[in-house]
C-alpha cells in the first residue's frame, strides 16, 4: 500500500474548463454582471461574487423520459394511513410524489455561480468598453513603488554598488595589512640597488638575501589576500512600497427628484463605481459618503441613495454645501484626498445657479483634487440627433469648466460613455507621476 | 473500560502518515485476515478540498480531457460548497488497479479509518469481483486510456481549434448515454473461423446443389429482403448509437471518430457503475461498519471514535420519508446496506416467513458467503428482486403507488402486506434497472437509396415519451454528425403505434 500527499500539487487543475466555461457563456455572463450591479454595493465590486445565468447556451442535452406525460408508478418508504386501492389526489407538479423521477423533471432555468474578483471585474469593464490600458490600470491588484532600502550582501550584478564595495575592500586590505603596490615597488628597487653593486660586501649579500626573501612573502601575501574579495560586495536594495500612503473621500451627489429615472441612476452607480475602483488604486484607505438632495440634501447610505425617490424641487448648492459641512466635520482637507463625484439630470432652480458656481468655484475646487460632473440623460430617441438643450445646470457650470484641470464635466447617454469623463484624470496622474 | 493505550491506533482527531499507516494495517488484519475479502493493491492520496472540487468537475478521475460542461459542474458545486449547501464527500475512490482512494486533509483520524475502511476495502472488494465490472471494464488499463485520450484530444485541438473539437465533444457528450453497449454480444469471429465457416457452407451447397434451381428466373429482391441485407450489413438495430456513428457516419473524419469512441468507451466505463449504485454503496458500508466494529472490540479505538463514527455512519444512512418534505428518492446507502443486514439477520436467525422466502440460505449460518456471492453475481435489479425480505418491506412501510396519465387521482396499488410484497419487491428492482430508466432508442435503418436519412425508434414503455425541447437538441446534434437527416419515431412498445416523431436536418457549416 502507498500514501500519497497530493496536496502540493498545482492548484487550479480546473482552471481551464472553468475559462472555457465563461468563454462560452461570456455573452450571458456579461450580462448577468450587469444585473447584479444594481444589487452590489459600490464597495463590492471589488468582491467576487454570485451571478446567475440562463441556462441557454450551455445546458447539456441528453434523451430524458418526459415526466408529465404517460403511466408510471413509483415505490415510496413510509406508508402510515394508506391501504390497497386507496385513491389520492394528485399532489401539485404533477409527478406523483416525487418518486423516482425526482429531480429529472424539466430542468432549472437558472444556472447560479461564483465569479472571481478577477473575472468579476474583467466583465464588468469589458462591457464598458474599456481601452486596455485602463483596464490594466483597474483590474491590477495593488500598484507597488520601488524604494531604496540600503544595502544587502547578494542581488544582481546591474545593482552593485561600487562605491561601498570598493570602501569594504579598502578596508579589509588595511585591516589584513595587504602589501601595497608602493611598498613592493619600494622592496624591488633596494633589491635592484644591491644587485647593481659590483663588489658587494658580505653585510650588502645577506641584507640582499633578507630583502629577497622579504619580497617572496609580501607577494605570496598579496596573492593571498585579494584585492577585491566576494565578502566585499555590496548591493543596493529595494524594497517594495505600495504608495502612496494615504486616504481619500469619495463624495458622491446625487440629485434624486422625480425627474431621474432608473437609466439615469444606473449610469450614476457605474459612474460612481468607476470612480471607486480608481480612487482605491491610488490610496490605502478609501471613503464613500452619499449625499442626496432634491431643494435640501442630506447625507445618506448607500441604499437609500440608490433606491429610494424623493419629491421636490432641486436646489444643487444644498448639497455642496452639506458636502462642506461634511468635510469640515470629519474630512480635512489636510489629511484627506477629496474627490467630488456629482450626477443629476441638470436640472436646477434658475436663481440657484450663481450660488452654485460661486461655491464649485471658490469653496469646493480648491480643497478637492478632482471634481467631475456627469449629466445623465435617456438614450437618445432615433428622431432626435441635433444638438441638445444646454441644461440649467450645465450653463452654470460651463463657466468653471477650464480651472486648473480639476474639473471635468460630461453628457452621458450610455454606459460606454462613462469611461471618456476619466480620461483626463488618468492622464493628468501619469504626468505627475512622470514628475515625481 | 478502556482499553490499554498500547492498542489504541491513535487518540485524538489529528493523524499523520503514521498514523494512517497504523489504521490501514489494522483494517487490512480485519479485512483480509476475517473478512477475506479480495481487493487491488490500495493507494491512497491525501488531497485538499480545492483538490477534491476538482476531482468532482472531471467525474472523479484524475486524468481528463477538457471541455467546458466540467468548468460548469465545478462552477456549480463550487457554489455549493461554499454555501454550506453541500459538504464534500470525505472520500472518492476510482475503480482502478492500483486502487486509488482519496481522503481529504480536512478528515479526523477516525474519519481516515472510516474512509479507508470504505473505499479502499469496501468498494475496491467490489470493483474486484462484481460480475459487470469484471465484464464491461478495464480497471488496469483506464488510467493509461485516459491519459491517452488527454493527450489525444489536446492533440486534435491543437492540429484542428478548439472550436472544432468542442463541437465534436459537445454532440458527443449529448449522445453519451447512448454510446453504450448494454448487452454483452458473441465474441467476433477471427479469420480462421470465419474461413471455415465459409468452406463448411460452400461444400453444404455444393453437396446439395441441384440444377434445376437455375432454371428459375431472377427476381429482383423485395423491399423487406433489401432491408434486411442492410440491416444485417450494417449491423442494425443499433442501440450504441455514438458506436455507429463513429463505425458508419459517412461523412466523419478520423480524428473524429476518434474522438466519438473516447467519449464512449468512457461512458461504457462509468457504465457499471450506475447499474450496481446500491449494491456497491451498500458492500462499502457494510465492510466499514463491520471493520469498526471490530477495531472497537479489539480496543484499537476508543469509546469517543466509535461514537464519532457511529454519527456519521448514521447520517450516510438517513432515509427520509415521502412526506417529510425532504424525500428525495430512496437513499442507495441505506437499501443497499439494508437488505445486507438483512440478509445477515435472515441467516443468522431466520423467522418461518424467512424460511420461506428464501429457503436456499435462511438459517445457513454463514452470512459472509451469501453476502459474498451476492456482491460478486448480482446488480442492483437483480439484487433487490432477489433479496428485499418481506421484513424490510414492513420495516420501511414500503407502498407503491399508480399514476396513470389519464386519471386525476393516483392509486395505491400495493402496501406492506401478504398481497403487495411481491409488487412492491418487483417494482422496486424494476427502477433499479438502468436499462429500463434510460430510453430504449435504437437505429433501425438507413435509407441508403436515395437521400441517406437515418432512422431511429424510441420503444415508449407506458406512454412515457421523450422531453420534446432535449430530444430535440440531442437529435439536432445526431444529425450534425451523420451530415443528412434523421428521424426518430416514437413507437408504443405495446401495440407498436406511432405517438410521436421528429425530423431534423443536420445544420449547416457545424461539421461539414
Amino acid at each position: 500500500m502507498h500514501i500519497i500527499d497530493r496536496r502540493l500539487n498545482p492548484r487550479g487543475k480546473s482552471l481551464v474548463n472553468r475559462q472555457r466555461f465563461l468563454r462560452r457563456a461570456r455573452d450571458s455572463v456579461r450580462g448577468a454582471v450587469r444585473d447584479s450591479l444594481t444589487s452590489r454595493k459600490i464597495r463590492e465590486v471589488e468582491s467576487e461574487g454570485e451571478v446567475s445565468i440562463k441556462t441557454g447556451g450551455i445546458n447539456e442535452p441528453t434523451f430524458r423520459r418526459d415526466s408529465h406525460s404517460g403511466n408510471r408508478d413509483h415505490v415510496l418508504p413510509g406508508n402510515r394511513v394508506f391501504r390497497t386501492g386507496d385513491r389520492i389526489k394528485r399532489p401539485p407538479g404533477g409527478s406523483g410524489g416525487g418518486g423516482d423521477e425526482a429531480g429529472t423533471g424539466d430542468g432549472e432555468d437558472e444556472f447560479r455561480f461564483v465569479l472571481s474578483r478577477e473575472e468579476f471585474l474583467d466583465l464588468f469593464l469589458e462591457d464598458l468598453e474599456l481601452p486596455d490600458l485602463a483596464k490594466r490600470r483597474l483590474t491590477g491588484s495593488d500598484s507597488f513603488d520601488i524604494r531604496r532600502a540600503g544595502y544587502t550582501t547578494s542581488g544582481s550584478p546591474s545593482s552593485l554598488s561600487v562605491p561601498r564595495t570598493m570602501r569594504n575592500a579598502m578596508s579589509r586590505r588595511l585591516a589584513l595589512r595587504r602589501p601595497t603596490t608602493a611598498e613592493i615597488e619600494e622592496l624591488e628597487k633596494d633589491i635592484a640597488r644591491l644587485e647593481a653593486k659590483t663588489r658587494p660586501t658580505e653585510k650588502d649579500r645577506a641584507t640582499l638575501d633578507a630583502l629577497r626573501e622579504r619580497l617572496v612573502v609580501l607577494n605570496r601575501r598579496r596573492t593571498l589576500i585579494s584585492y577585491i574579495d566576494p565578502i566585499d560586495l555590496r548591493y543596493r536594495r529595494f524594497e517594495q512600497e505600495r504608495r502612496p500612503i494615504s486616504q481619500a473621500v469619495i463624495f458622491c451627489l446625487m440629485d434624486v427628484s422625480g425627474s431621474m429615472n432608473e437609466h439615469m441612476k444606473e449610469l450614476a452607480k457605474i459612474f460612481f463605481i468607476l470612480l471607486y475602483l480608481f480612487v482605491t488604486r491610488c490610496y490605502r484607505h478609501v471613503e464613500i459618503v452619499f449625499i442626496r438632495h432634491t431643494d435640501s440634501a442630506q447625507e445618506v447610505d448607500e441604499e437609500t441613495f440608490f433606491y429610494s425617490t424623493e419629491t421636490g424641487g432641486t436646489r444643487v448648492s444644498s448639497a455642496l454645501e452639506e458636502m462642506l459641512a461634511v468635510v469640515k466635520d470629519r474630512y480635512s482637507p489636510l489629511d484627506w484626498n477629496i474627490y467630488l463625484a456629482q450626477a443629476s439630470d441638470g436640472d436646477n432652480f434658475t436663481r440657484d445657479n450663481p450660488q452654485t458656481t460661486a461655491l464649485m468655484r471658490d469653496e469646493i475646487l480648491p480643497i478637492v483634487q478632482y471634481a467631475a460632473y456627469l449629466e445623465v440623460s435617456n438614450p437618445p430617441s432615433s428622431g432626435v440627433t441635433g444638438e441638445e438643450r444646454a441644461t440649467n445646470l450645465w450653463q452654470a457650470y460651463a463657466e468653471i469648466g477650464g480651472s486648473g484641470g480639476k474639473f471635468a464635466m460630461r453628457r452621458v447617454h450610455s454606459r460606454k460613455d462613462i469611461y471618456p469623463v476619466f480620461r483626463d484624470l488618468f492622464s493628468r496622474r501619469s504626468a505627475t507621476a512622470r514628475a515625481s | 473500560m478502556n482499553a490499554p493505550a498500547s492498542t489504541l491506533l491513535y487518540s485524538g482527531s489529528d493523524w499523520n502518515f503514521d498514523t494512517l499507516q497504523r489504521i490501514y494495517d489494522a483494517c487490512e488484519t480485519i479485512a483480509i485476515g476475517e473478512l477475506d475479502l479480495n481487493v487491488y493493491p490500495n493507494r491512497i492520496e491525501v488531497i485538499t478540498s480545492e483538490q477534491m472540487l476538482d476531482a468532482y468537475a472531471s467525474t472523479g478521475m484524475p486524468i481528463f480531457y477538457k471541455h467546458w460542461s466540467f468548468g460548469k459542474q465545478f462552477l456549480a458545486n463550487d457554489l455549493l460548497y461554499r454555501k454550506g449547501l453541500r459538504g464534500l464527500a470525505y472520500e472518492l475512490v476510482i475503480n482502478s488497479d492500483p486502487c486509488i482512494s482519496y481522503v481529504m486533509e480536512e478528515n479526523s483520524a477516525t474519519m481516515q479509518t472510516l474512509v479507508i475502511a470504505h473505499a479502499a476495502f469496501g468498494h475496491n472488494h467490489f470493483f474486484k469481483n462484481n460480475y459487470v465490472f469484471r465484464q464491461w471494464t478495464d480497471a488496469e488499463g483506464i488510467l493509461d486510456y485516459l491519459e491517452f485520450a488527454r493527450h489525444y484530444i489536446a492533440r486534435c485541438e491543437e492540429r484542428h481549434g478548439q472550436a472544432e473539437v468542442e463541437r465534436v465533444l459537445d454532440s458527443a457528450h449529448a449522445l453519451m448515454q447512448q454510446g453504450i453497449h448494454r448487452y454483452p454480444r458473441a465474441a467476433p469471429l477471427n479469420l480462421n473461423a470465419e474461413r471455415r465457416r465459409e468452406e463448411e457452407r460452400r461444400a453444404y451447397e455444393e453437396s446439395n446443389y441441384n440444377a434445376l434451381w437455375r432454371t428459375l428466373p431472377n427476381k429482383k429482391p423485395t423491399h423487406r429482403e433489401s432491408r434486411d441485407m442492410r440491416q444485417k450489413s450494417l449491423g442494425l438495430p443499433q442501440e450504441n448509437l455514438l458506436y455507429f456513428l463513429e463505425k458508419s457516419a459517412p461523412r466523419l473524419r478520423g480524428w473524429q471518430r476518434e474522438i466519438l469512441r473516447i467519449v464512449r468507451l468512457i461512458a461504457q466505463y462509468f457504465y457499471p457503475q450506475r447499474q450496481t449504485k446500491v449494491m456497491n454503496e451498500g458492500c462499502a458500508v457494510w465492510v466499514h461498519y463491520n471493520i469498526l466494529k471490530r477495531l472497537h472490540e479489539t480496543g484499537q479505538i476508543t469509546e469517543g471514535a466509535f461514537l464519532e463514527f457511529l454519527h456519521s455512519h448514521s447520517n450516510v444512512l438517513y432515509q427520509p420519508t415521502y412526506d417529510s418534505g425532504h424525500y428525495s428518492g430512496h437513499n442507495p446507502y441505506a437499501l443497499g446496506f439494508g437488505i445486507m443486514e438483512d440478509i445477515e439477520r435472515i441467516c443468522r436467525d431466520p423467522s418461518d416467513e424467512d424460511r420461506r422466502w428464501f429457503a436456499e440460505f435462511a438459517g445457513c449460518g454463514d452470512p459472509l458467503n451469501v453476502l459474498k456471492d451476492a456482491w460478486a453475481n448480482y446488480r442492483d435489479e437483480s439484487f433487490i428482486a432477489q433479496f428485499l425480505s418481506p421484513h424490510l418491506i414492513r420495516k420501511w412501510r414500503l407502498f407503491k403507488l399508480d399514476d396513470r396519465e389519464k386519471d386525476d387521482e393516483v392509486e395505491v396499488a400495493a402496501i406492506h402486506d401478504e398481497q403487495g410484497y411481491q409488487e412492491i419487491r418487483r417494482t422496486l428492482a424494476r427502477h433499479h434497472d438502468v436499462a429500463g430508466i434510460d430510453p430504449d432508442i435504437q437505429i433501425v435503418d438507413v435509407d441508403f437509396d436515395s437521400d441517406r436519412k437515418l432512422m431511429l425508434e424510441h420503444n415508449v414503455r407506458d406512454r412515457v415519451l421523450l422531453q420534446r425541447e432535449e430530444a430535440r437538441q440531442v437529435l439536432q446534434h445526431l444529425a450534425d454528425l451523420w451530415g443528412y437527416q434523421v428521424i426518430l419515431t416514437e413507437v408504443d412498445a405495446a401495440d407498436r403505434k406511432t405517438l410521436n416523431s421528429y425530423a431534423i436536418d443536420p445544420r449547416p457549416g457545424i461539421f461539414y
